[in-house]
């Protein structure tokens, strides 16, 4: 076996360096490598929930309004006439169990939910994480059709109408939180038209 | 050194989550689920092999007194490509995992095995290790995941049948995850005294 470097200062210096920068080169080559299927990853899971939330439609026009802090995109909705079908609001709130959670909300013109679908959540999984289905139609706690707009959502330990999912309050009135913040954009947006 | 002791070694004899019992965060941190418990032990696995590799090879270049940041700048690099890689085309695991990928920075697992085995053996043998170290962290992790989603959520990887009703609320969250560990530690060590009779 050959015989180890020594532990000179010259040495540990050259090989320090030697190593972080091999490991800067594979790493800036990876970057360059994966950001455009990160983008383009992120971009696929965005315009699913997109259709997956609103009623069918063709065209979309998307504006960004920044509400504490962190970027809000309205995604307004026309069908193949130029109607206005709903807006898919890109929704989130900080309130989570464990901090944010990312929803996509579908609004359609009268102000009525068509639509959710949570895009990022750490929330504990059996419990928090149930509220991909807990609010949908069938679920115990479907908001669904519920309208938002003057009466802004409340669990109804909370005083509101809101079933919450079970030993998990939190998470849901994290949720709820995600959904009126979604009217409140659209709100600063201009109003839903 | 025969390469069926070294798998022993791994899978059970020294398994890093049963024997060895390092790398506890993860480990109580993503065994919610089965899948989840796989996907943590493959990345690690990944991390496993290529970092005790690249560390068998350059072991007499690198001066002692630095060995250990030049360690951690190797196994460093290997998790942030693994991180890129997963965010790029499995978005959905990320999505679950994506907390704790550059924990295994900081795993114990990965450090020790570079430190007791790779800077002393030649790279073959430490690649070799480095799989079946994380096979058995996988293997460990999969178990306790699987366990934990059945008593917990009433489903196993995944799949949940019609009939069922809610599970145990506490084997999800972190207090049924030490509990489930317990009985699997206490387990092993009977197998292994039973076996070493």
């Amino acid at each position: 076996m050959a015989k180890k470097l020594e532990s000179s200062l010259v040495n540990m210096v050259v090989v320090l360096t030697a190593i972080t920068l091999i490991s800067a080169v594979a790493l800036s080559a990876m970057n360059t490598a994966t950001t455009e299927p990160i983008k383009l990853a992120q971009k696929q899971k965005t315009e699913a929930a997109i259709k997956q939330v609103l009623p069918e439609f063709a065209t979309l026009d998307s504006k960004t309004v920044e509400l504490d802090g962190e970027e809000v995109v309205c995604n307004y909705a026309y069908n193949s006439n130029g109607d206005y079908v709903g807006v898919a609001v890109n929704s989130f709130t900080n309130k989570g169990f464990s901090g944010y959670i990312g929803v996509m909300v579908g609004i359609d013109k009268d102000g009525n939910i068509t639509g959710y679908q949570i895009l990022q959540t750490s929330e504990t999984p059996g419990l928090g994480t149930k509220a991909d289905l807990w609010f949908q139609e069938g679920g115990k706690g479907c908001v669904i059709g519920m309208n938002a707009k003057d009466n802004p959502l409340f669990v109804k330990k909370d005083g509101g109408e809101v079933d919450a999912i079970t030993a998990a309050t939190i998470s849901s009135r994290a949720f709820c939180d995600a959904i009126n913040r979604a009217y409140e954009a659209i709100k600063n947006n201009g109003g839903n038209k | 050194m025969k390469i069926s002791t070294i798998a022993k070694n791994g899978l059970i004899k020294e398994n890093p989550v049963f024997v060895l019992v390092l790398g506890m965060c993860p480990t109580i941190g993503v065994t919610t689920s089965a899948i989840n418990g796989a996907g943590m032990g493959l990345a690690t696995t990944f991390v496993l092999m290529m970092s005790n590799l690249v560390v068998s090879c350059v072991k007499n270049l690198i001066p002692d007194k630095v060995r250990i940041p030049a360690f951690i700048v190797i196994i460093a690099t290997f998790v942030t490509i693994l991180k890129m890689a997963m965010e790029a085309y499995i978005p959905d695991l990320y999505a679950t995992l994506g907390l704790f990928i550059p924990l295994i920075v900081v795993n114990c697992v990965v450090l020790a095995r570079a430190e007791s085995f790779a800077s002393k053996n030649t790279p073959f043998y430490s690649l070799m290790d480095g799989l079946f170290m994380g096979l058995g962290f996988t293997l460990a992790l999969t178990l306790l995941g699987l366990i934990r989603e059945i008593l917990g959520n009433v489903s196993a990887f995944g799949f949940k049948p019609e009939f069922t009703g809610d599970g145990m609320l506490a084997f999800v969250l972190a207090p049924g995850g030490f509990i489930v560990l317990g009985f699997l530690i206490a387990l092993v060590n009977v197998i292994k005294n039973k076996t070493s009779k």
